[in-house]
């Protein structure tokens, strides 16, 4: 590697870092006034790029072709803008005092449904943009030819944070931002419109956004699985950065572009005598530096302290203990699922089906465990899902183990998982939790993605077949049942245990329990391993019970699937994840199969119950019983 | 005292703070050009009263008036438009921004101001000197000044103040009470929760006695019964 390689990747790295930071800063301004962090920003990344290959040659043959790439720049950010204000009127308005969870699924879904929207308008091919006239051509550099755009590109991230610096700066505008960032009930009692305030500064990270990705459009296709690459890159430069510090954001955007430009750069070394390939490593090395800087600086290079969380404002009832009539329910459930195979020689498909809720149950009850009891919404549950299962699918295929000892190194490779990243996400609260769990399983995801030669690519590992007796569908599917009864049962031992009400404890008040000799951030870590590691027998089970097993196992999708279905279900009890479970699989599996619109669709049932059920099913058939 | 013509007229007025009931059938009025105190223990209801009044919690009242006009159900910028300046208890000075970029939150946009800068300097000419010090760095004192220049380049008609005096030097009210007298002299109105009996006696014209969430006694300033339990507190500083 020469001293010119370098200077081209970093400068390449700049140009990735500009369209990372316009993401970030948005994001960034968002979540400083309104407290809301909106899932829906790769989205609007997305749509600006979408909308930018379209106009641009759209509109050079009338008003020329500078003219029409740049006006299609602008019109593709003018359009991104004035749809997040369409946006916060018509939904996030309504959010605004809801919990944090729900605003985190309710923009989620925004993302699903736009998702699908642009799948429906652009279909499902990449788009090309075309090349920015006047720039097209390449700089001689020390030798190397360097794109212009992309020293454009480089030039225009630091130019938009002047940009935004003097805006908060100099106008009124942005006074009222960073006013209203700290204070903006205080900013209402001033005659201030805060509803107003609101929609703008809305419709200004959307459009930082998406001029973000209009800028991208001489440099990469558009594509649809832009939105959640780039919101994980976003989560992972602001916790870096510092949540609503511009100037974080920016320094954090180049320091991760960097690092992953400087493994390009680095190319294949000598390691050993072993020849490795470095350019393999950006992604890990994305996660390397966001831990680094979360151990020395837990809220990012710039962020500030984030104010001690305060008890909640509602007290969540303590879990009761079952009554006789559940107890009895509840075996009656069991021998009914135990019962299925019976009737599998009449309709074939049911232990299938009853296989997928089996396994939906224990995923669900796992994640159930941390955000019900635990306080921690975990938007990357699926990681531990994928790393059971993968672990699993590697030991039975790669390395020929017999089938529960694959089982056991899924659990076992999930639990290092959760133990590892459950260090760094314990940390943190509320939000920054998720947006770290999130970044996380993006970088699992990735990692699978990437690594080939162990994990198959994006093709993922085949002939993850269970040896006798699990061969047969009866004997996998008792199998799964009696795995997942007992995770159940050991969760439920855990929450009424001393070791649940420590849990509980830090989750409705950490200053006190901490105060009252509960190690807060041990017992958080202990319960986001256990869970991670329950999480992996369910991605094991499921490994194998499909045979197959594929990045999709550890998308943010899947993630999001969990939270549905606690949400489902209903946070309070352990009954809820498993009834949103078993809700979600058969409703997943007659209407989402039917329709190549399956996001937008689950997006509607996202915003319908965070809309009408802000308790979830179990808990709005709880109030209707008890109002009887 | 009740010749004056009222500019704030509250009758039956509640506040909840989630599901808790913090305030019950609470009646007031503040004449124009008036100063009326509200006084009351730790805890009685004060500042909770004038957050109800600002639309800051929910509340619920039989009649809400102010110049003529309902703001039951107005949000809580329209209240202040319509001429209410709120200085809270805590002051909320915003602290990353200058003393200049503080009062220019306060002005309204458009809307010619009584208050210039050369006005507000002319009345605080302490903040005079700070204009470009961060609102995060200053005293206590200061930051009141600030609070109440800053509710006034909006140009009110009334004033709440809650608790003007906490948490500043004895030397800084003697300024303020200097202050606020050549409001009330120009035709400010005013509503005060205070346990300074300095300030209040200085300024006010008659009191209202709180008491968990309730009003115990109204009368004029000077009659206010010196101690009886309902008003120990403030009797004890006197
Ligand atoms: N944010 C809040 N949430 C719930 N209850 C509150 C809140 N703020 C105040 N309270 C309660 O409302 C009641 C009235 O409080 P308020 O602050 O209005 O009293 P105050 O008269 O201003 O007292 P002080 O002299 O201490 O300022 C108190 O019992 C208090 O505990
Ligand atoms: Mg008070």
């Amino acid at each position: 590697m020469s001293l010119d390689s370098l200077l081209f990747q970093a400068v390449n790295g700049l140009a990735s870092a500009s369209g990372l930071f316009l993401v970030a800063a948005g994001l960034s301004i968002i979540f400083g006034v309104t407290r809301i962090v909106n899932m829906a920003h790769g989205s609007f990344y997305m749509l600006g790029l979408y909308l930018a290959v379209t106009l641009a040659p759209a509109l050079s043959p009338w008003i020329g072709g500078a003219a029409g790439f740049w006006g299609g720049i602008l019109v593709a950010t003018l359009a991104v803008a004035l749809l997040g204000a369409l946006v916060e009127m018509v939904l996030l308005r309504r959010l605004y005092r809801a919990p944090e969870l729900y605003q985190l699924l309710a923009t989620f879904a925004l993302l699903l449904v736009i998702s699908d929207a642009v799948l429906f308008l652009w279909g499902p091919e990449d788009i090309l943009g075309p090349r920015a006239p006047g720039l097209s051509g390449a700089v001689d550099l020390l030798g190397r030819r360097l794109p212009q755009y992309d020293l454009f590109l480089a030039l225009a991230g630091p130019a938009v944070l002047l940009g935004l610096h003097l805006l908060l700066r100099r106008t009124r505008f942005g006074r009222l931002i960073r006013a209203a960032t700290q204070d903006r009930e205080m900013v209402a009692a001033l005659g201030i419109n805060e509803a107003l305030l609101f929609t703008a500064v809305f419709a200004l990270g959307a459009g930082v956004a998406g001029l973000g990705g209009a800028l991208q459009m001489a440099r990469e296709p558009a594509n649809l699985a832009i939105d959640l690459s780039v919101l994980g890159d976003a989560f992972v430069v602001v916790v870096v950065g510092g949540m609503g510090s511009i100037s974080g954001a920016y320094l954090a955007a180049v320091l991760v572009a960097e690092v992953k430009a400087l493994c390009t750069a680095l190319g294949v070394v000598d390691i050993a005598g072993y020849a490795f390939n470095m350019s393999r490593l950006t992604l890990v090395a994305e996660f390397l530096v966001m831990a680094l800087v979360l151990i020395l600086r837990p809220h990012g290079l710039f962020g500030r302290p984030q104010p001690p969380a305060t008890t909640r404002a509602r007290a969540e009832p303590a879990p009761a203990p079952l009554g006789r009539r559940g107890a009895v329910l509840v075996l009656v459930a069991v021998a009914l699922f135990a019962a299925v195979p019976l009737i599998g020689q009449f309709f074939a498909y049911a232990p299938v089906l009853a296989l997928d809720m089996v396994i939906a149950a224990l995923f669900a009850a796992s994640l159930h465990f941390i955000m019900g009891p635990g306080g921690m919404a975990s938007f990357g549950h699926a990681a531990y899902f994928g790393l059971g299962a993968y672990g699993a699918a590697f030991a039975a295929t790669r390395l020929g183990a017999p089938t529960p000892l694959a089982f056991a190194m899924g659990i076992g490779t999930a639990a290092m998982g959760a133990t590892l990243f459950g260090w760094f996400c314990v940390r943190l609260e509320g939000v920054y939790f998720a947006m770290l769990t999130l970044a996380f399983a993006q970088i699992v995801w990735s990692i699978v993605y990437q690594w080939e030669e162990v994990t198959g690519g994006s093709n993922g590992m085949f002939g993850v077949w269970p040896q006798a007796p699990f061969d047969e569908p009866a004997g996998l599917y008792l199998a799964a049942l009696a795995v997942t009864l007992a995770g159940l049962f050991l969760i439920r031992r855990v929450v009424f245990a001393p070791f649940g009400f420590a849990l509980r404890a830090g989750r409705d008040s950490s200053l006190r329990a901490e105060a009252s000799g509960i190690p807060v951030a041990r017992v958080r870590w202990l319960a986001f391993a256990l869970a991670g590691t329950l999480c992996g027998a369910a991605g094991a089970l499921f490994a194998f019970a499909k045979g197959s097993i594929s990045p999709e196992a550890i998308s943010v999708g899947r993630s999001i699937d969990g939270l549905v279905m606690v949400l489902l279900g209903g946070v309070q009890s352990l009954m809820g994840p498993v009834l949103g479970a078993g809700g979600f699989t058969l409703l997943q599996d007659m209407v989402m199969r039917e329709t190549d619109y399956w996001r937008a669709l689950l997006g509607a049932v996202i915003l319908a119950v965070v809309l009408l059920f802000p308790s979830g099913i179990a808990g709005g058939l709880r109030r209707a019983g008890n109002a009887r | 005292m009740r010749s004056v013509p009222t500019l704030l007229d509250i009758e039956g007025l509640a506040a909840w703070y989630g599901e808790a009931q913090i305030l019950f059938d609470l009646s007031f009025t503040v004449g124009r050009g008036e100063a009326v105190a509200l006084v009351g223990r730790n805890g009685a209801g004060k500042s909770t009263t004038m957050k109800a009044l600002m639309g800051l919690v929910r509340r619920r009242a039989r009649r809400m008036a102010f110049a003529g006009r309902d703001i039951a159900a107005l949000p809580t910028h329209e209240v202040a438009r319509l001429g209410i300046g709120y200085v809270p208890e805590d002051r909320r000075i915003f602290t990353d921004l200058t003393v200049a970029e503080n009062l220019d939150l306060g002005r309204r946009p458009g809307a010619a101001s009584l208050w210039t800068d050369a006005a507000i300097f002319e009345l605080f000419p302490h903040l005079a000197g700070l204009r470009a010090r961060a609102g995060g760095s200053m005293s206590g004192g200061e930051q009141q000044m600030l609070a109440v220049a800053r509710s006034l380049v909006g140009n009110p008609e009334l004033l709440i103040l809650d608790e003007p005096s906490e948490g500043v030097a004895p030397i800084i009210v003697e300024q303020m009470i200097g202050a606020l007298l050549r409001l009330k002299a120009s035709g400010m109105s005013f509503l005060i929760s205070e346990q300074n009996s300095l300030l209040c006696e200085a300024i006010c014209n008659r009191a209202y006695v709180m008491e968990q969430g309730e009003m115990r006694w109204q009368g004029g300033i000077d009659a206010l019964p010196a101690g009886s339990d309902s008003v120990g507190l403030f009797t004890k500083l006197k």
